[in-house]
């Protein structure tokens, strides 16, 4: 297991510094990007832009560039063109409204997915699993912005049930933080909950033909018991492990749309900025911070397959 | 038989809706089991057997599924009983093993866990007083070291050594009846022996009654007290083992008992084989439903024949009469 | 008279790797570690052993379906180990394979004819009508019928499509089939059938059959010869009614032994072995005799010096320090 471990956190290594070149000569093929007009402003002479690019070492050769950028992420020191501020502190900043966001709509989603997939597949060809069968399917057909669109229109605007948008501190006050995230919450976890409880629906119906099952029900369990003990316990485990890949790609950048219709200031509204502006160092660090996120989550997910299903051995050879 | 059968199967039938029309799997079957007898209940694949086994404890019932006919169990009917009583009966009274030990038990729960919740599930003792029950269990059936193997996974075991757990597993709560659907098929030859030793040790100390679902014809002459034969949803005959090995009275058991390679024998140019195949169970023959593959048919078995003896408890469903048939017997 | 088939101390180990950034051999499956036999023209030989023996991973690495570790392989004289695939493939025409389970050895979308007319056409050997009449012909020599030629798999019952698997072996015309448990997976009767088939089959078209199976009774009515394997080694080689009259080997003994007989009044007279325990694991054989551990006649050499081959009458020799039945 230690082994295994090592060897993901080595390959994560590799997948960063791959990800920030290739986002680094990305950006500068793209047309339009030249920062030192920009942050120069209009009608700047070439002087001028000349003394910024200085200024900013632009006029480097690219990988010298690429090296003291990736020097300034890892000490902390990287700062926007645009905006002139420091770019890990604010991605820093804007944490604990990403992670509320896609801590609590992950919650959301997992428990109704959970619930409706049981209950579609317990139900299986009745009108309780038609009935969630659509509901799933119109859940994942919803784009997030257009949902967050018509949820802002028709409960915050129309009937002022819940505020539209912007964000309130956990430790200011917990109601309102509440308060203010239930519609992102919702949006964000619509899509999710339709498509998990699909699978876990799949793997549910899948499982109850199985040997195992038969026997649990000739040792005389009830057939709740065999429903929850065997079958549920034993389909769970692809959903727990999909979990740990979505849950990292929301973090991870995923949740851009959410924030930015909901305007909450997180990781992703200010990566959406970045994108407008084509500022590379928040474009760069916000995609180092999403693939660290991404690789993690996917490390995490396999050692967490290891310990729910024990057939599973990382990187050992199988008992006789 | 004076004393009363433990178990009491009469005429019973079992259907199944599929999308292809109704699958008659048991047409008919009844069958006795006195306490600490083993009944071997032999057939190829397709005749019923497993089903037959499967409904005996109420684990075929399903939408799909028509039951009709009686089984009982120390005078009490179990077909029509309901889910809790049924349950009850499950694994106390009667208890399963079935054919590949490795897909029978859950792979994501330790071995030990898997016996302590059927213990827990019939009867009011703690975790801890159910886990010392299961190590012993685990000795009866001979896992060595079995304070350690309590906390193994189904997958770290051998075959063999599966199959005793899931023994060990059907023993917990000592049961009368085990029923035992193909349990050594799936294993090597002398882990199979193993097996079987320790069913016959077990029938033997314990007068556990044993049903065994098999197609070995061997297995069956190495434990069985009584033999019934089925083919395609019915009982073709029914007697002691000595009866069907030594003077078999169905065309299709002799044809069973020809096609095998036998080690007691010398070795002969061909294997004796029966011509054809079973027959449908969507759609069975209106007569003897062996008839069609049967050498010895003739116009009467146009008529289907019943099951019955001629005088003793030895019973066959052949219109042969006695002396016709010890004339043409293989 | 030169074999037809002749290996020798074929080996084929599975490495096991480990490692953080390189994955280096921590240890090895030794599936098969040093088998030898011979197979005559138009001769059976039986090969038996429980699961693990490696009697399958033989079968793949004599036909060159895995590429053997180390040893010889001499197919009709020539050497088979070590050539490419396109040296190999002219002999691939003479050595074919039946496998054990009907319904994942059949390709599900093909049909019947195409799965048994495709290695005709592969090499050159018929096609368009011409090709259609042969296969039919396979069809009807296998005991199927012509119209059969364009169904699926699915639509067949076990020993029906253990019948078209066979037809397709025969197509080429092979010398050699290497039969891997082909009745294993099915009913008593049907078994009957297509054990009865194959020896018409070898009667008709000269073949030699390498037989892979577990059940000796069956092994024993179709072999000339047997050879029983254990744990990767063949620990008896024998005339097969010597074999099973008189089994020198512990293992033989066991495996004979446990085999049960249809007669009750028998099977209670006879003297039974049982074996206790687990059959040890292929990556870790025990040292010395691999047998040693289980066995009920072991004695301290055996675990320490590993038996050679040794003969005890014409064609029937053994590996052991304590053989049985040798008066």
């Amino acid at each position: 297991m230690a082994r295994f471990i090592a060897r993901r956190l080595l390959g994560m290594v590799a997948v960063l510094f791959a990800i920030s070149v290739i986002v680094f000569l990305i950006f500068n093929v793209v047309p339009n990007s030249d920062p030192a007009a920009r942050i120069a402003g209009k009608n700047a002479d070439p002087d001028l832009i000349a003394r910024v690019n200085a200024d900013l070492g632009l006029d480097q050769p690219l990988p010298v560039q690429y090296v003291t950028m990736m020097k300034q992420i890892f000490t902390g020191q990287l700062t926007s063109y645009a905006s002139n501020r420091n770019v890990v502190e604010q991605i820093w900043e804007g944490l604990p409204a990403t992670f509320s966001l896609c801590i609590g709509a992950a919650v959301i989603w997992m428990s109704l997915a959970v619930l409706f997939g049981y209950l579609s597949a317990v139900h299986a060809g009745r009108f309780a699993d038609r009935a969630l069968t659509v509901l799933s399917l119109v859940g994942i057909s919803m784009p997030v912005f257009w949902l967050a669109a018509i949820l802002l229109y028709f409960l915050s605007f129309k009937v002022q049930l819940f505020p539209t948008g912007s964000y309130v501190d956990l430790t200011e006050d917990p109601l309102d933080w509440a308060y203010h995230l239930v519609l992102p919450w919702f949006t964000l976890a619509v899509l999710f909950i339709g498509f998990y409880s699909r699978v876990l629906r799949s793997n549910m119906l899948d499982a109850m033909n199985e040997d195992y099952v038969r026997t649990a029900r000739a040792k005389g369990l009830s057939e709740r018991q065999v429903r929850i003990r065997h079958v549920l316990r034993n389909s769970m485990i692809p959903i727990v492990t999909l979990f740990g890949l979505d849950f990292g790609m929301v973090v991870g950048g995923g949740a851009i749309l959410t924030e930015t219709v909901y305007n909450l200031p997180g990781v992703g509204l200010y990566a959406g900025e970045a994108i407008r502006s084509l500022d590379l160092p928040p474009l760069m660090a916000v995609t180092m911070f999403g693939a660290f996120f991404i690789v993690l989550f996917n490390t995490v997910v396999d050692v967490a397959y290891a310990v729910l299903d024990p057939r599973i051995r990382l990187g050992e050879a199988a008992p006789a | 038989m004076t004393r009363e059968p433990l178990l009491r199967v009469d005429d019973l039938r079992v259907s199944f809706a599929t999308e292809d029309g109704v699958l008659q799997a048991v047409d008919g079957v009844s069958f006795d089991l006195a306490p600490g007898e083993v009944l071997a209940v032999v057939g190829e694949s397709g005749c019923g057997k497993s089903v037959t086994a499967q409904t005996l404890t109420g684990l075929t019932r399903s939408p799909n599924t028509r039951i009709s006919g009686s089984v009982t169990y120390r005078g009490r009917e179990l077909t029509g009983l309901g889910d809790d009583a049924l349950r009850d009966i499950r694994g106390e009274e009667i208890a399963m093993v079935f054919q590949d030990p490795m897909s029978s038990l859950n792979p994501v729960y330790r071995v030990g866990d898997q016996i302590v919740e059927m213990i827990r599930a019939h009867r009011d003792v703690s975790k801890k007083e159910a886990r010392e029950r299961t190590v012993e269990l685990l000795t009866s059936v001979g896992i060595p070291n079995p304070q350690a193997r309590v906390r193994s996974y189904p997958h770290e075991f051998s075959g063999g050594m599966r199959q005793r757990v899931m023994i060990a597993m059907a023993l917990a709560l000592e049961p009368a009846v085990l029923i035992a659907d193909e349990p050594t098929t799936a294993l090597d030859v002398t882990v199979q022996a193993q097996i079987l030793r320790l069913l016959a040790d077990l029938n033997r100390e314990r007068e556990l009654a044993v049903v065994l679902i098999t197609h070995d014809l061997g297995v069956v002459a190495e434990v069985a007290d009584r033999v019934v034969v089925m083919y395609a949803g019915q009982i073709v005959e029914d007697g002691t083992v000595d009866d069907i090995f030594y003077s078999p009275q169905h065309p299709y058991t002799w044809g069973l008992l020809g096609s095998l390679a036998r080690l007691d024998r010398p070795r002969t140019g061909r294997l004796a084989q029966i011509a054809g195949a079973p027959p449908s169970l969507l759609d069975p023959p209106s007569g003897c439903r062996f008839a069609p593959r049967c050498a010895f048919q003739f116009g009467r078995c146009d008529q289907p024949p019943p099951l019955d003896h001629d005088g003793g408890t030895h019973l066959d469903r052949c219109w042969l009469g006695g002396d016709v048939k010890a004339e043409v017997r293989p | 008279m030169t074999p037809l088939l002749e290996v020798s101390d074929l080996v084929k180990h599975f490495p096991i790797k480990s490692g953080i950034v390189i994955e280096r051999e921590v240890g090895r499956v030794r599936a098969v570690d040093g088998v030898s036999l011979t197979l005559g023209e138009g001769e059976t030989l039986g090969l038996v052993g429980e699961s693990g023996c490696g009697k399958s991973t033989l079968c793949r690495a004599i036909l060159q379906l895995t590429p053997p570790t180390s040893g010889s392989v001499k197919f009709m004289g020539q050497e088979l180990v070590g050539m490419s695939g396109r040296e190999l493939r002219p002999l691939r025409r003479q050595m074919q394979m039946i496998f054990q389970d009907p319904f994942s050895s059949l390709n599900p979308r093909k049909r019947i004819g195409q799965i048994i007319g495709d290695p005709m056409d592969l090499h050159g050997l018929a096609s368009g009508a011409d090709l259609k009449r042969r296969v039919q012909d396979l069809l009807d020599r296998v005991g199927l019928r012509p119209e059969h030629y364009n169904r699926y798999p699915h639509e067949f019952s076990g020993g029906q499509r253990q019948r078209i698997g066979i037809a397709r072996a025969l197509a080429l015309r092979p010398k050699l089939i290497v039969a891997d448990e082909p009745v294993s997976a099915l009913d008593v009767s049907v078994q009957a059938q297509i054990v009865n088939l194959l020896k018409d089959l070898q009667d008709e078209f000269g073949l030699s059959y390498l037989f892979v199976a577990h059940d000796l009774g069956v092994v024993r009515h179709v072999s000339d010869r047997v050879a029983v394997m254990y744990l990767g080694k063949v620990v008896e080689d024998s005339g097969t009614d010597d074999l099973y009259d008189r089994p020198i080997h512990p293992y033989s003994n066991a495996l004979l032994s446990a085999v049960p007989i249809p007669d009750p009044r028998r099977n209670e007279a006879r003297e039974r072995v049982v074996l206790e325990g687990d059959v040890p694991s292929p990556s870790n054989p025990p040292a010395g005799c691999r047998f040693h551990t289980r066995c009920p006649w072991a004695s301290e050499v055996c675990a320490s010096d590993e038996p050679a081959m040794s003969d005890y009458g014409p064609g029937h020799a053994a590996a052991c320090h304590h053989p049985r039945n040798t008066a």
